[in-house]
């Protein structure tokens, strides 16, 4: 029998003739039809003006035919609902045929067919099926329970699917256990809370017992769900683990793989000091090993996931580096993961080995794969201190080989191992420099000419190498012109003699010729800092950097832990939560590892507590050398009106934030505590990627140019040639209306006593020092933000510890997250004598120019005044963005839940308060965070509140009380997930107070 | 779970799209196609993520399969149960070709709907898919309520693999040990690595439902009745022949086919199972200690000039002299530059093949601790290349009549209490073969 004959037909009227074949009488000729229109649906040809026809060929003994008919209903049934309905009775007779496999059709179908009218009818035969006396049926029908779920959640919870299908855990047949595992798991994905699979020692004991009867497929569901359950101590949890260990031997990678996952899971409790736990440690190495050996695509994923693994338990894998040796003729994929694997796993032990392989890779074909091993040796070189020699001539054979990309990739590595082992390699640079001609990538000329900077001493034609660069300077990448800034700014330093046109040149390039704001700063800062105390310039400049770390690409341990508890799906094969990359409601939840407690292990997994705690930036005050950067800015770039709101934008991450982030790290060193940066920054002075933020500053000029160097720097400013307009010039004008309430720092100091019954349960935070006095010549400023029927006001405190009197005062700010800016000036009308204070109130407007700040609430504020500009930076609470209509309607409220991607939630805790939900209500509505609507399930009270910033963004939040429970659970929502971690810190600092 | 099964020709053309979920939509089709196969790179991921969509593919001979997902399911699971698939549809209809496809395209929906339910893989085993979807229409009319209930309660049930009620007339087993060793060898000759994957294959003829106990020289279950004084397994059921090699071998690790009671074997080390009917597979294992390298490559490569390269091959046989090598295949690699080449060998025949860049000697049979030699002259066209001639590594294919790894089969019982034959009365053989997987010596 032949049926390709029917994907053959194409002529025109086709239809027509199939509608006439469809109605004969003969059974043959129907069946033929058939087969011809699902073919021609097939390779996609529409064939839905058949339905009548098809559907009525569906009362008939002939299975096969009414399986094809099947096929196409479940294809076309949506697009023609009226239609469908004609199909119902023969369903709802099918499913009381004798035939079992003709009952499990017709159910399995009918769930398939995504139609109200027809789902309604489904709910009687679903119930008997569930619970009929064939185990195929109920096992059918216990998928079709998901189906039914998936198409109308309220139906199944209605009527009372779901406790069948829990029923059926407790089946005979191991089959349909199998099944309903596989069905509640789905459906209990998309209610995180419910405890809808409600996993206890019971339910665990039989589907242990399931485990070893059911088909490899069921094992794998089985085992998936397990994953899901925390033991409650370390026993059980080791009895688990003794029961899935034989899992290990199967035949099936997927069953492997599950069983890994539960194993790797449930390890977190043993206590380490356990027999049993070294046992296990040396079970899991040969399975894994053998998963090598399955078919190129499963050794893939299992590649990923070891490499995983590795990360997390690299003692299980330690002595099995030689599986890893990449095969001639492995896929790239493997070969590539292989690589990887390779350098987590490269020790003092194995070293030589592995670089005896990692050289026999650098001359294979894969352009790819050749660049990686040529990075690979460096970051051995890196990790494995003994082998560094090793490492350094095997790149300099590599490089001999003259092979354009090995030459670059080994210059670029080459340029870290100068920075991991300073004053050892360095006689190799002559090498280097032969090979200048030949770097066309960025990455490469960058570390080129880093290297050249760096040891500008020891190379006599430094000049003219740079010089060189100089030509093309405009055509260059950013990292190469920021590169050959900094490195000519050094030559000079290392010898100024020769040198001092060269560096005039690039100065003039990098401020006036160029767009780049990056480029733009860093040359003016060189600039300023050489014009004003090369001595000071040389500290900063030429200081000691920081060590980079040994430890490369190392997963954030976190997500880490998320990924161990998705091991063997997709989410273990990207190296992403399946929040990143799965719609929908499904798989949201952050599943994390739980370790045993209170065995010591807490150093293992130091992030279980909670993720608030680990994920609550640092509050402290940014160093004051951060402002320097983006003060100067300030008045370099015209503020743009109003800005859009920084939290849409990612592009707003201008400038400041790369200098800051790291930029100037390796200009100027810290002797402070330096952090240490990863090697991930290929080049010695690329950026931090941001989402490494909030990370402490990474130096403090206070320290590297002590206080006065600060002062004749800020001083400088206004006379500096490229400077537009100096801090003198007063702030943009007042808007007409703020006005009349706000006539002086101390009319608004009565207004405060006043005012006290309008802003009844408006949290203020208490004032704190802003600008410790010593910082800035005697002055001292602390203050607070407040919100007050609708204006925002800064109120500070001037205090005066100098022996001088100050006045003339202004204040100006950074552009900041929402544009913030003062709304008039500084009224501080009296000079301030020597140990006096005075309040003063600024009225601030949210129309200033626009920056996104890390934190997001993050202000940088310069205050002048007759002596001196001070710089600081304080945090305002982001309540004080809260709009007094921020209370959405409650369908809006709903529509926008929905309607914001699931990838845009995060999830905080708040621990320790003890407020009821009215309570907590009434706390939040004085801050306008507005309660929209209340629900208490099973003893908890759900609050769905809503607030709107200043720039119009909604942030909607789910707030869980537990009666008793003094942690509360907060979810927020919102399309700028940017903002959540601000507005968490506000619910946190608004319930505690 | 799995969303939508697309399987394609190699131009790109749907021969089967079975969508599942309804997150699945038909533009999934087209999006594989233009940005898969039509992209016709290197694969370079197995699983390629297109608009928040997942797609698992997997190609035999021209023929694209691919699951598609927008869930984190499992990835594992979804590439092994497209490999059934494949064996599935090889057991039905024969080689996987856009011609069988098409041939049979009502039988593999038949087959996508009983194997795969909203996603979520079933029982996949072909004797049972076999008791009731056949290539000649399906059976279920004529049948009794006994049949199908049994149909029912195997699908379904603890032995899914085997059907009730088989007979034969002369109860037959053959066992394949069939066994591929891995070399990876230094040009002087060290050992890189080296690895043995063993298969047990059975090929079962049994009547009824037999319960099987398979032995092996285990050093593990050797040691153990070495300690324990209990010889009654040993030499009466041999098969093997034991007649020399090692007493007992180290297995690394073995997995075993879903018939084998994995509960037992991690409690005891004894494997017991009932076999599917016909051909399975047992077992897997690997082996990485005290492997038996069948042949050994000494390369020698010079290069005279920059237009002249001499390369002389020594192989040797390292087994025993009474035993032959069969389909002996060197692989020499010559670089792209290559415009002649002149080969001398000893024995068998020798041939540059310029669309492989390759020198190819073949050598039908080898006895044991035998040596043959070849050398070749090749002359290169100048290039301006700079970049170096790779020098792939020299590969080598064969097949011997022994397991490498030193297994050896020590028994397999058959028991079935319920019919009257007793283990005795069973026809058992068994079969090594050792094959090179890949086995290189770098040069």
């Amino acid at each position: 029998m032949t049926d390709s004959k029917y994907f053959t037909t194409t002529k025109k009227g086709e239809i027509f003739e199939l509608k006439a074949e469809l109605n004969s009488d003969k059974k043959e000729k129907k069946k033929e039809a058939v087969k011809k229109v699902i073919a021609s649906m097939t390779v996609g040809k529409d064939v839905s003006a058949l339905f009548p026809d098809v559907v009525n060929c569906m009362q008939t003994d002939n299975l096969e035919l009414k399986k094809l008919v099947y096929l196409y209903l479940m294809n076309y049934a949506k697009s023609q609902p009226d239609m469908a309905i004609m199909a119902v009775n023969t369903f709802v007779k099918d499913c009381e045929d004798l035939n079992p496999l003709i009952r499990a059709l017709a159910v399995r179908t009918m769930g398939c067919i995504r139609v109200d009218k027809i789902t309604e009818y489904l709910c009687e035969p679903l119930r008997k099926c569930l619970k009929d006396e064939d185990p195929y049926v109920r096992k059918t029908a216990a998928v079709c329970v998901a189906k039914l779920h998936d198409i109308n959640a309220q139906l199944v919870e209605d009527q009372g699917f779901l406790d069948t299908l829990k029923d059926l855990i407790s089946d005979s047949n191991p089959m349909v256990v199998a099944n309903a595992v596989a069905a509640l798991s789905e459906i209990a994905e998309s209610h995180p809370n419910s405890n809808l699979l409600d996993l206890n020692p019971q339910t665990i004991n039989k589907l242990l017992t399931a485990l070893n009867e059911c088909t490899e497929w069921g094992q794998i569901f089985i085992l998936d769900c397990l994953a899901n359950y925390s033991p409650r101590d370390d026993r059980e949890s080791q009895s688990i683990c003794e029961r899935v260990t034989p899992r290990l031997s199967h035949a099936n990678s997927a069953v492997v793989l599950s069983a890994v996952k539960v194993l790797m899971k449930f390890m977190e409790m043993l206590p380490k000091d356990l027999d049993y736990y070294g046992t296990l440690l040396k079970k899991l190495a040969p399975p894994l090993v053998t998963l090598l050996s399955a078919e190129p695509e499963l050794q893939y994923v299992a590649l990923r996931n070891i490499n995983l693994i590795v990360q997390r338990r690299p003692e299980i894998l330690k002595h099995e580096m030689k599986v890893f040796f990449v095969k001639y003729n492995d896929p790239i994929y493997v070969k590539l993961e292989k690589l990887d694997i390779m350098i987590r796993l490269a020790s003092q032990a194995n070293i030589a080995q592995v670089l005896a392989e990692l050289k026999e890779y650098a001359t294979e074909v894969d352009v790819d794969f050749v660049r990686k091993a040529v990075r690979a040796i460096g970051r051995c070189a890196i990790k494995v201190e003994q082998s560094a020699e090793r490492c350094v001539s095997t790149l300099l054979d590599l490089i001999q080989t003259k092979v354009n990309y090995v030459v670059q990739e080994a210059i670029v590595v080459i340029k870290d191992i100068f920075r991991k082992y300073p004053n050892k390699y360095e006689s190799v640079i002559a090498t280097l420099c032969e090979h200048l001609e030949s770097l066309d990538e960025p990455e490469a000329r960058a570390a080129m000419i880093w290297i050249v900077g760096e040891y500008a001493e020891r190379i006599d034609n430094a000049d003219e190498l740079l010089e060189s660069f100089l030509e093309g300077f405009h055509d260059e990448s950013t990292q190469v012109q920021l590169q050959l800034l900094t490195a000519i700014v050094k030559l000079f330093l290392k010898k100024p003699t020769e040198t001092q046109e060269l560096v005039q040149q690039v100065l003039s390039l990098a401020t006036q010729d160029s767009d780049n704001p990056d480029l733009r700063d860093r040359g003016y800062i060189y600039w300023r800092l050489l014009s004003t105390d090369p001595v000071a310039a040389k500290e900063v400049v030429l200081a000691e950097k920081p060590l980079i770390s040994e430890e490369t690409d190392l997963i954030e341990p976190t997500l880490l832990e998320e990924l161990i508890c998705h091991i063997g799906t997709l989410a273990s094969v990207y190296h992403k939560p399946p929040s990143a990359f799965v719609e929908g409601s499904r798989g949201v939840q952050h599943k994390r590892l739980t370790s045993s407690a209170g065995s010591g292990e807490s150093v293992e997994s130091p992030d279980t507590g909670s993720a608030a705690v680990s994920e609550a930036p640092p509050t402290v005050i940014p160093s004051q050398g951060d402002l320097l950067g983006d003060l100067l800015n300030l008045d370099l770039t015209p503020p743009t009106s109003t800005g859009p709101p920084p939290t849409t934008a990612p592009g707003m991450q201008l400038g400041a934030m790369d200098l800051l982030g790291g930029g100037l790290d390796s200009l100027i060193g810290d002797e402070s505590e330096p952090p240490p940066i990863p090697l991930r920054t290929d080049t010695p002075q690329s950026p931090q990627p941001p989402h490494q933020s909030p990370s402490p500053p990474h130096y403090s000029p206070t320290e590297v140019a002590p206080g006065n160097h600060t002062g004749s720097l800020g001083g400088d400013i206004g006379g500096s040639p490229a400077m537009g307009t100096g801090f003198g010039a007063p702030p943009a004008a007042m808007p007409a209306s703020f006005n009349a309430p706000i006539s002086g720092g101390l009319d608004d100091l009565f207004d405060l006593g006043g005012g006290g019954g309008l802003t009844m349960g408006t949290y203020i935070p208490p004032k704190s020092v802003w600008l410790p006095a010593m910082k800035a010549k005697g002055l001292e400023i602390s203050g607070t933000f407040v919100r007050r029927s609708g204006v925002i006001q800064m109120e500070m405190t001037l205090n005066n510890k100098a022996m001088s009197v100050m006045s003339d005062f202004a204040i100006q700010f950074n552009r900041n997250s929402f544009g913030l800016a003062p709304a008039g000036p500084l009224q501080i009308l009296t000079p301030i004598s020597p140990n006096q204070s005075i309040e003063a109130a600024l009225p601030l407007s949210t129309v200033g120019p626009v920056m996104k700040m890390e934190p997001l609430n993050n202000l940088q504020v310069a205050v002048k005044n007759n002596i001196d500009v001070f710089y600081f930076s304080c945090q305002y609470p982001i309540s004080m963005l809260f709009l007094e209509d921020g209370k959405m309607e409650r369908q809006v409220f709903l529509a926008t839940w929905k309607d914001i991607p699931n990838e845009n939630e995060s999830q905080f805790q708040i621990k320790d308060c003890h407020l009821n939900s009215d309570a907590a209500s009434n706390k939040l509505q004085g801050s306008n965070i507005f309660t929209i609507a209340k629900r208490t399930v099973e003893g908890q009270d759900m609050l769905y509140q809503s607030m709107k910033l200043t720039n119009g963004i909604w942030v909607l939040a789910e707030l869980r009380v537990q009666a008793g429970n003094p942690n509360y659970t907060i979810s927020l929502k919102c399309r700028a997930p940017e903002v959540s971690q601000c507005v968490f810190q506000n619910y946190e600092t608004v319930l505690k107070n | 779970m799995i969303g939508g099964l697309f399987i394609y020709n190699h131009k790109g053309e749907v021969l089967i799209s079975r969508v599942y979920r309804d997150d699945i939509g038909r533009n999934a089709v087209d999006a594989f196609r233009v940005n898969v196969i039509h992209a016709r790179q290197q694969v370079r991921s197995p699983v390629t993520n297109i608009a928040r969509t997942s797609f698992f593919h997997v190609k035999r001979s021209n023929i694209w399969l691919a699951a598609v997902t927008k869930q984190n399911v499992n990835a594992a699971m979804v590439f092994e149960f497209l490999y059934k698939m494949c064996d599935v549809m090889t057991a039905y209809f024969g080689k996987i070709s856009e011609e069988n496809i098409k041939n049979n395209f009502v039988l593999i929906y038949e087959l996508l709907d009983e194997i795969l339910d909203f996603g979520y893989p079933q029982n996949s085993e072909t004797g049972a898919l076999k008791t009731f979807i056949t290539q000649q229409g399906i059976k279920g009319q004529s049948q009794t309520k006994e049949e199908q209930s049994q149909i029912t309660s195997q699908v379904t049930g603890q032995i899914g693999w085997r059907r009730e009620g088989i007979k034969y007339r002369r109860n037959e087993l053959f066992l394949d040990v069939l066994e591929s060793v891995n070399l990876l060898m230094s040009p002087q000759g060290q050992v890189l690595s080296a690895h043995v994957s063993g298969r047990v294959v059975m090929k079962s003829y049994l009547s009824g439902m037999p319960e099987c106990k398979f032995g092996m020289n285990d050093k593990i279950v050797i040691d153990k009745q070495g300690k324990g004084g209990t010889t009654e397994d040993t030499g009466k059921s041999d098969l093997g022949g034991g007649s020399s090699g090692k007493q007992s071998i180290a297995i690394d690790d073995c997995t075993f086919h879903q018939c084998v009671r994995l509960s037992k074997f991690d409690s005891e080390r004894s494997i017991s199972f009932i076999p599917p009917d016909g051909e399975y597979e047992l077992m897997r294992y690997r082996t990485t200690k005290d492997i038996i390298l069948p042949f050994r490559v000494i390369p020698l490569v010079r290069e005279v000039g920059r237009t002249k390269l001499e390369v002389k091959v020594v192989i040797k046989s390292n087994f025993k002299p009474s035993l032959l090598a069969q389909k002996i295949e060197v692989r020499i690699p010559t670089p792209l530059n290559t415009s002649g080449v002149q080969v001398i060998c000893m024995k068998g025949k020798a041939k540059y093949k310029a669309s492989e860049n390759a020198i190819v000697w073949k050598i039908k049979r080898m006895a044991g601790m035998k040596e043959s030699q070849i050398s070749a002259e090749i002359e290169l066209l100048p290039t301006n290349d700079k970049k170096k001639w790779a020098r792939p590594p020299i590969s080598m294919n064969f097949e011997v009549p022994f397991a490498p790894s030193g297994l050896k089969v020590r028994y397999l019982k058959v028991f079935e209490s319920k019919l009257n034959y007793s283990d005795h009365d069973v026809i058992k053989w068994v079969r090594y073969i050792g094959r090179s997987g890949i086995y290189e010596t770098r040069c």
